[in-house]
């Protein structure tokens, strides 16, 4: 199974960037690099949420934002490893739309917001026939997950 | 009429590695063709089933949008270069 290194700040950046955005989506890009060990996120790059009408259960990011993205990577010796978003009182899972709209390669990261609270987050890459999400390991230790007792934590 | 294709991050894993590719096109569309008919992977994640270019999915022809061209009919003319450049897009169901 594929492996992404995220340190724990730059996790606790994304549960902060999702209880911040609550109760819309939040997304942004993650930006690092891509080695024989797995892909380890060096910084994020914080987006804004581009879908106006829908922003409870959609996130988008335009192709200005994901230029804007690769030209901070690229200032920075990093690529664009891929791409974190929250799931407002959802699981931290892809759903269908997600998959839809996946790309191939990149690391897509998902972690589950509530009002003023942040649950389990995971990570996923797109299926080379685009038929599934395959998980990947996300390797995030000492993970501030205390934020929310666990028997809020919505999960299927 | 020679013309350089773009490839986004994502898709290089599908083209060998390579970041441009160089071939004949006279137009978008015949230079979307060209593209996946040498590298058929990558079709599967530019176009439907039905053919269309995903909505996620942006060309670009010197910097211009293809929607506020002529989309796929557009000309290209000797040395023009078209850049594929994903959005991203998601959320719960």
């Amino acid at each position: 199974m594929d492996t992404l290194h995220l340190a724990p700040e730059l996790a606790a950046q994304i549960e902060q960037h999702g209880i911040a955005d609550y109760p819309h989506e939040c997304c942004g890009a993650l930006l690092g690099l891509d080695g024989a060990g797995g892909r380890e996120v060096r910084r994020l790059f914080p987006l804004i949420n581009r879908r106006d009408d829908s922003p409870r259960n959609r996130f988008a990011v335009t192709a200005g934002d994901v230029l804007a993205a690769e030209r901070a990577a690229r200032g920075a010796g990093l690529d664009i490893l891929g791409w974190y978003h929250s799931h407002p009182d959802h699981p931290a899972l892809p759903s269908e739309f997600d998959r839809e709209h996946a790309w191939p390669w990149y690391s897509y990261v998902i972690v589950n917001t509530g009002a003023g609270y942040a649950g389990p987050m995971t990570s996923w890459r797109l299926a080379p026939d685009r038929s599934s999400f395959l998980p990947e390991t996300l390797h995030a230790p000492h993970r501030a997950l205390a934020t929310v007792p666990p028997e809020e934590i919505p999960w299927p | 009429m020679a013309v350089i294709i773009r490839i986004p991050t994502p898709l290089r894993p599908l083209t060998g590695g390579l970041g441009e590719i160089e071939t004949q096109a006279g137009s978008v569309s015949e230079a979307l063709a060209a593209l996946t008919s040498r590298y058929a992977e990558v079709g599967n994640h530019l176009f439907t089933g039905e053919g269309r270019l995903r909505s996620f999915v942006n060309v670009y022809v010197n910097d211009e949008d293809i929607r506020y061209l002529q989309s796929d009919r557009t000309p290209l003319r000797d040395g023009d270069t078209l850049s594929i450049v994903p959005s991203i897009a998601g959320g719960v169901a």
